[in-house]
């Protein structure tokens, strides 16, 4: 971190108390969004309920504009742009292949590490360009939680304190780290589970718990974006919701993206939902608008079943 | 179908599907057809034919160590005399067996995991990598024997002379440090494939996990990458460690094969021993052996055993890394 050329941007980390701080503060999507409202969607779209009220604030943190990403000869996302909001959780949904995943990857500037990767457009964080910032630095900013749970192969502490150490460090006191590691334990809602297992290895745990573990990780380089790629496709049902309680919990503290394969978890969790298709964007608009009344046909065919 | 069980080798008709196990049914062989049977049967006898052959070379190796091993050979260096109560013992192979092994692992063990994380984690250019990975085979499959003759032609030079015993000018080329050097590219291959297997074996997302958390590529490779591949990386080491202690070719040509330490005079120690010629354990059997110069062929059985001893600590050395690792657990794939 020290070897940063150019001086890094402001880090502003919002918390919930001092919303007025924002550029910009949208309205909350539709009214009649409120809590444990039932859907009467197309396509017999009714199962889900909300479980997440509408959002107490809202503020633009992620510009995406105009991105395009291809990989050799395959164009993966086609001239994307939407926003990124910190009070509020993005759902990407779209079938396999449809360039969700890249464009989340695109985000930390991970797409980077795969050499036929080409990127073309602007990806703003709080108005810099991402590619202005140091990936190391812009990867503590904007972390990412993998599809597959994937705890280091370290103690539960360890693995926390891995994100806290200084790049290539072993060892600092345990107990300089302690508050920070319980905090970020605590933020993902594991704290009381392994309190007193600190140190076996996070690899022994349940598959929802290293879920949880890898959130915590994430969350303990006390980031303003998280990403989330498909965090629950690997668990039981019981895990999903306690991951899902836990995202709908964070979006206060930092802005949630995530790409998801199933349409309920969408509908459950997210205020926005991009849907992608082929690499396009093809609607982007809050939860309930694209789920009940969706704009264009492919998404009205999507989220009743239609193909995906 | 029934009948086909009850007497085994004929095999079912074709295109008919074996018989439905019960509920409590195990699979069993019986149903099979003759062909697989037969593989299956090849399979057994190989395994315990293998058994055998290896069982049966140590506990023959075991019962002539046993009977002919005492404890003051491991000290007494060997001397001229015409019984083998008056030859001594073979202290000076049996060091020098364990400096050959470890100058040898120190020099093949990070060159080989530097290679390997260089290959598997960068790789680029790729032209460089291609022929990285061919030399590293090339190295892999070349006889001991002419590693040897070609560190001669190395280690005899003036510019090295520093490595050895020289006198007006001329290199004598044969020491501890040469063997050394060249028994690590005899080790070299084995620990870079076993090391390169290990990281391979790592899910990708779990390298972006660490970059994703804002690791870099060396911090990374430091604390995940290599600390979980140390299971493969120790069985590499241990199959090189293997190989040179196992080698007799470098030995004889290399380190001068004297059946005693050759110090130079005048060097400081260690260095007066490491630049002198010597001799190890293989090259001590071989002579030993009725082939051979000495002719002692108890000595010899004595040791081999204590080389085969020093197999099988390595090989438990291994065991208790691999061990470990168990208990950290791994990713569901």
């Amino acid at each position: 971190m020290e070897l940063l050329k150019s001086p890094p941007p402001p880090i502003r980390r919002l918390k919930l108390e001092k919303p007025k701080a924002a550029q910009e503060v949208v309205a909350p999507p539709v009214a009649g969004d409120g809590n444990g409202d039932t859907l009467g969607a197309p396509g017999g779209f009714t199962g889900a309920r909300r479980s997440i009220g509408a959002p107490q604030f809202s503020i633009r943190r992620m510009e995406v504009d105009n991105l395009s990403v291809s990989y050799a000869e395959r164009e993966a996302v086609k001239s994307v742009s939407l926003p990124i909001r910190q009070g509020e959780v993005l759902a990407m949904i779209g079938p396999s292949g449809c360039g969700k995943t890249t464009l989340l990857r695109s985000l930390n500037r991970l797409t980077e590490l795969t050499r036929t990767a080409k990127l073309s457009g602007r990806i703003l964080l709080d108005d810099v360009e991402i590619t202005a910032i140091e990936p190391t630095l812009l990867r503590r900013r904007v972390t990412m939680v993998f599809q597959q749970p994937n705890p280091f192969p370290m103690s539960v502490f360890d693995n926390i304190a891995y994100v806290l150490r200084e790049q290539g460090s072993r060892r600092r006191r345990k107990k300089a780290l302690e508050p920070r590691v319980h905090s970020a334990l605590d933020r993902a809602g594991l704290f009381e589970e392994v309190k007193d297992n600190l140190d076996h290895p996070a690899l022994r745990l349940s598959g929802g718990q290293q879920q949880r573990l890898c959130i915590a990780r994430a969350l303990a380089a006390e980031p303003e974006v998280l990403l989330l790629d498909e965090p629950c496709s690997a668990l039981d049902p019981q895990s999903t919701q306690v991951i899902e309680d836990l995202i709908v919990n964070l979006r206060d503290d930092v802005a949630v993206v995530i790409v998801t394969h199933n349409l309920q978890q969408a509908y459950r969790i997210a205020d926005h939902v991009a849907f992608m298709y082929l690499g396009d964007l093809v609607e982007y608009s809050s939860a309930t608008a694209l789920f009940g009344s969706p704009r264009e046909k492919r998404t009205q065919e999507y989220v009743s079943g239609a193909f995906g | 179908m029934e009948s086909s069980v009850a007497t085994p080798p004929t095999a079912p008709p074709p295109n008919q599907p074996p018989p439905r196990p019960g509920k409590d049914a195990v699979e069993g062989s019986a149903t099979w057809r003759l062909s697989d049977r037969l593989g299956l049967a090849l399979c057994w006898g190989l395994g315990l034919l293998f058994c055998a052959i290896a069982a049966a070379i140590v506990v023959y190796l075991l019962v002539q160590g046993i009977k002919y091993l005492r404890p003051e050979m491991l000290f007494t260096p060997a001397s001229a005399g015409f019984s083998q109560s008056q030859s001594g013992g073979f202290s000076d192979a049996f060091f020098g067996t364990l400096i050959v092994a470890t100058m040898g692992i120190s020099i093949a063990l990070p060159a080989g995991v530097g290679i390997a994380v260089w290959l598997v984690e960068y790789g680029r250019p790729a032209a460089l990598a291609r022929i990285t990975e061919s030399t590293i085979e090339a190295i892999a499959g070349i006889p001991s024997i002419v590693l040897a003759l070609f560190g001669t032609v190395i280690f005899s030079s003036t510019a090295l002379g520093f490595l050895s015993r020289s006198s007006e000018g001329v290199v004598f080329g044969r020491s501890f440090f040469a063997a050394s050097t060249m028994l690590s590219l005899v080790a070299l291959p084995l620990v870079v494939a076993s090391t390169r297997e290990g990281l391979n074996a790592i899910p990708q997302h779990v390298r972006e996990a660490s970059y994703a958390v804002g690791k870099t590529k060396i911090a990374t490779t430091r604390r995940i990458l290599l600390p979980t591949a140390r299971p493969q990386v120790a069985t590499g080491a241990m199959l090189g460690l293997g190989r040179i202690i196992g080698d007799t070719a470098i030995i004889v040509v290399l380190l001068g094969a004297t059946q005693n330490f050759a110090p130079v005079e005048g060097a400081a120690f260690p260095f007066d021993y490491l630049r002198g010629a010597g001799t190890t354990l293989t090259n001590f059997v071989y002579e030993a052996s009725p082939t051979g110069n000495l002719n002692q062929p108890e000595k010899a059985y004595a040791a081999a055993f204590v080389l085969l001893l020093m197999v099988l600590a390595l090989n438990a050395a291994v065991d208790v890394v691999h061990r470990r690792a168990r208990k950290v657990g791994t990713w569901s794939s």
